[in-house]
């Protein structure tokens, strides 16, 4: 696992078109060695799903800004479980309320990431996490 | 107007003084290194007439050719800029009682948020919108909700604005429709549909169709107003979600008005004058950080398009030459932490938009990096519009700054730059050709801004400066989660109710005629006063049309 670079897959759920963040994201990461693939708009749960086996990663990072994220995250972790990828983690970002962040955690989304948060950040918890 | 030896003596005088700041500078330097704008424009100390563009000085008035000062005479002597808030969320009930709200707080013009799946074209039924319905805006599926959305609202005693860009033909045809149930004939309807295409693909993301055919229903969208609703705005140039999406401000006007060159190039391709459908067109710029610099773009803006108008397209009537637009302050400046400091971001801002000539107005609201706003944070951002409008007197005389070295410095070099783009996209074939391009130099910017924030090269007060443990704001708006099946019980019961026979004859003639060259905008007119849906709509023209793909550029 340490020799190998870490796989991220940076994703957007349903209908958002906001990806500023995601792509900023994406860039922080690769910045940081890290091998990543950015799905573009529009992804079903289903398609991120398949996008993740398919590119064997490591990590699905979700952002979405519209509000939809209780209806979207949470089907993309059944989804890996069910694929018997459950080792992969899920974290998701953009504009999620306070409030929803104990239902995401339940649902099985490792961490959140609200506005503000510094893109070094996400890559110390991400390297922590899976080199740790 | 300036004498040779007077600028080459000021130039003299200049570069003396500089020495000795310099001299000064080495025992205490400044607080930075440099001093650039996000576009990469050099700041200098202090400015001198020797800064201005000596050789071709521009001395126009408020209201004249190029339009640099404004597009009017007297600008907000006359009349304020109209003060219209974004506004839309859940049903058309909701946000029909929010409007009425505005409207009674002063504000003078309606603007419609619709949500996500109603800006795809999908009906709130379809298994896409799930999660997704009134979240970001107003569900609207068919005439039913768009006339509760207008409920009591005389449409032609206001100006509706509206955010939509791929099915936006459908949305004026229900606005059309609603006005002549309410005895208001077409050419009384006043507002703005934003109908702007290429920035969904380049920034903003709610795209349906190919290129060709969402042109071809911008310029049927061009012919039928021009023909029957003289006074409506038929395409808002959007440079805000550009902006948004990370873009310099120079980037902002460039990719713009690159952008409206293709809307007018399509438009003459399709056999239309110039002078017919050019002064209906509209732009919508972002009021960012950098004070000075916004009030420079809106200058250089208007400058570049009039020339553009007039040199590159010929037009002939002043009106083709007029850029007129709305602003809205920056949403991406707005920070989660310590919110109430947005207010002031906010009120700079707006100011800036006012500064430069705005036509109308949107200031965000305190709770928006965190939230759809609240009606109390509402209240302050359009109190925010009116202390600038009736209590400090910028609005007493036009353009007050121009005349500064500064700024007019300032706005030749945004006009340069920008137009160094337009000239490459114009190399590349066009802003259609350009969208990968465009995307990759505002993921650059995005990235660039990003992390000059966290080198703290950039300073966020709250944010990476003058940090405070502050809790979140009580009484953020939510919307309620059972407005998607509100939404799906009103479609059953519509399908329940009309004639379904009628409205699928309608469906069909409706593909035939996408296929041909008749303008579509009668037919839709047609298909929406019979009750069929915006996803109906859509999903026949899906079909015809095919859907477009995005270029993932990363």
């Amino acid at each position: 696992m340490n020799n190998k670079p870490i796989r991220v897959l940076v994703a957007k759920p349903g209908l958002d078109g906001h990806d500023r963040g995601a792509k900023v994201i994406a860039q922080a990461l690769r910045d940081a060695g890290m091998e990543v693939i950015y799905t573009g708009l529009r992804q079903t749960p289903e398609q991120i799903v398949q996008a993740a086996l398919q590119e064997d990663v490591n990590v699905v990072a979700l952002s979405s800004l519209s509000g939809a994220h209780l209806h979207l995250f949470p089907p993309v972790v059944k989804g890996l479980k069910n694929n018997n990828a459950g080792d992969i983690w899920v974290l998701g970002g953009g504009v999620i309320p306070d409030e929803d962040i104990p239902l995401l955690k339940k649902a099985g989304i490792v961490e959140v990431f609200g506005p503000g948060t510094n893109t070094k950040s996400v890559v110390d918890y991400i390297k922590g996490k899976l080199n740790g | 107007m300036f004498d040779k030896n007077e600028i080459n003596l000021l130039k003299q005088k200049k570069s003396v003084w500089q020495k000795k700041l310099d001299e000064q500078i080495k025992k205490r330097p400044e607080r930075q290194q440099e001093f650039i704008t996000d576009s990469g424009i050099n700041i200098e100390t202090a400015y001198t007439p020797s800064n201005l563009n000596t050789e071709g000085i521009d001395l126009s008035l408020p209201g004249e050719y190029p339009y640099t000062r404004g597009v009017q005479p007297n600008l907000y002597r006359g009349r304020h800029w109209t003060m219209r808030q974004y506004a839309g969320f859940g049903t058309a009930e909701e946000t029909n009682k929010r409007f009425r709200y505005l409207l009674d707080q002063g504000q003078t013009g309606l603007s419609v948020a619709f949500d996500l799946p109603t800006q795809i074209g999908f009906d709130s039924d379809h298994p896409l919108a799930m999660g997704e319905v009134g979240k970001v805006g107003v569900a609207i599926d068919s005439i039913i909700d768009m006339e509760t959305l207008f409920n009591g609202i005389p449409l032609d005693k206001v100006s509706t604005s509206m955010t939509i860009n791929s099915p936006a033909a459908i949305l004026l045809a229900m606005y059309i429709a609603v006005a002549e149930k309410q005895g208001v004939t077409p050419d009384k309807l006043n507002g703005t549909i934003q109908n702007d295409i290429l920035k969904e693909y380049i920034a903003r993301g709610t795209y349906i169709f190919p290129p060709t055919q969402s042109m071809r229903l911008i310029t049927d969208i061009f012919d039928y107003c021009a023909k029957n609703i003289a006074n409506w705005n038929t395409i808002s140039i959007s440079g805000y979600h550009i902006r948004e999406a990370g873009s310099t401000a120079v980037q902002e006007i460039a990719f713009t008005l690159a952008d409206g060159i293709a809307y007018v190039q399509a438009a003459l391709d399709s056999g239309l004058n110039v002078d017919d459908f050019a002064p209906r067109l509209s732009f919508f710029f972002n009021a960012h950080l950098n004070f000075l610099e916004e009030i420079a773009k809106f200058r250089a803006a208007r400058r570049l398009w009039a020339k553009i108008m007039k040199e590159r397209f010929g037009a002939k009537s002043p009106k083709s030459m007029m850029l007129r637009f709305h602003t809205q302050t920056a949403g991406c400046t707005l920070t989660a932490q310590q919110p109430d400091v947005n207010i002031i971001r906010v009120a700079f801002q707006a100011l800036s938009a006012v500064l430069g000539g705005t036509q109308s107005l949107h200031t965000n609201s305190r709770d928006e990096a965190l939230a759809l706003p609240n009606e109390d944070s509402v209240l302050i951002a359009l109190r925010t519009q009116q202390v600038i409008g009736y209590e400090i007197g910028v609005a007493d005389t036009v353009d007050p700054l121009g005349g500064s070295y500064m700024i007019e410095n300032l706005t030749d070099e945004i006009e340069k730059k920008a137009m160094e783009y337009i000239e490459k996209i114009d190399s590349m074939g066009g802003a259609p050709e350009a969208i990968e391009y465009m995307q990759k130099e505002i993921q650059q910017s995005a990235y660039r801004y990003q992390t000059d924030i966290e080198k703290h090269k950039k300073v966020v007060i709250g944010l990476n400066k003058f940090i405070m443990e502050s809790e979140r704001p009580k009484g953020l708006l939510k919307v309620d989660p059972a407005v998607g099946e509100r939404q799906v019980e009103k479609l059953a019961k519509l399908k329940s109710q009309r004639d379904n026979d009628k409205v699928g004859q309608l469906l069909n003639q409706l593909g035939r005629v996408a296929l041909g060259n008749d303008n579509l905008m009668p037919y839709f007119i047609e298909a929406v006063k019979n009750y069929a849906t915006l996803g109906e709509i859509c999903g026949v023209l899906r079909e015809v049309y095919g859907e477009y793909k995005q270029q993932i550029v990363f």
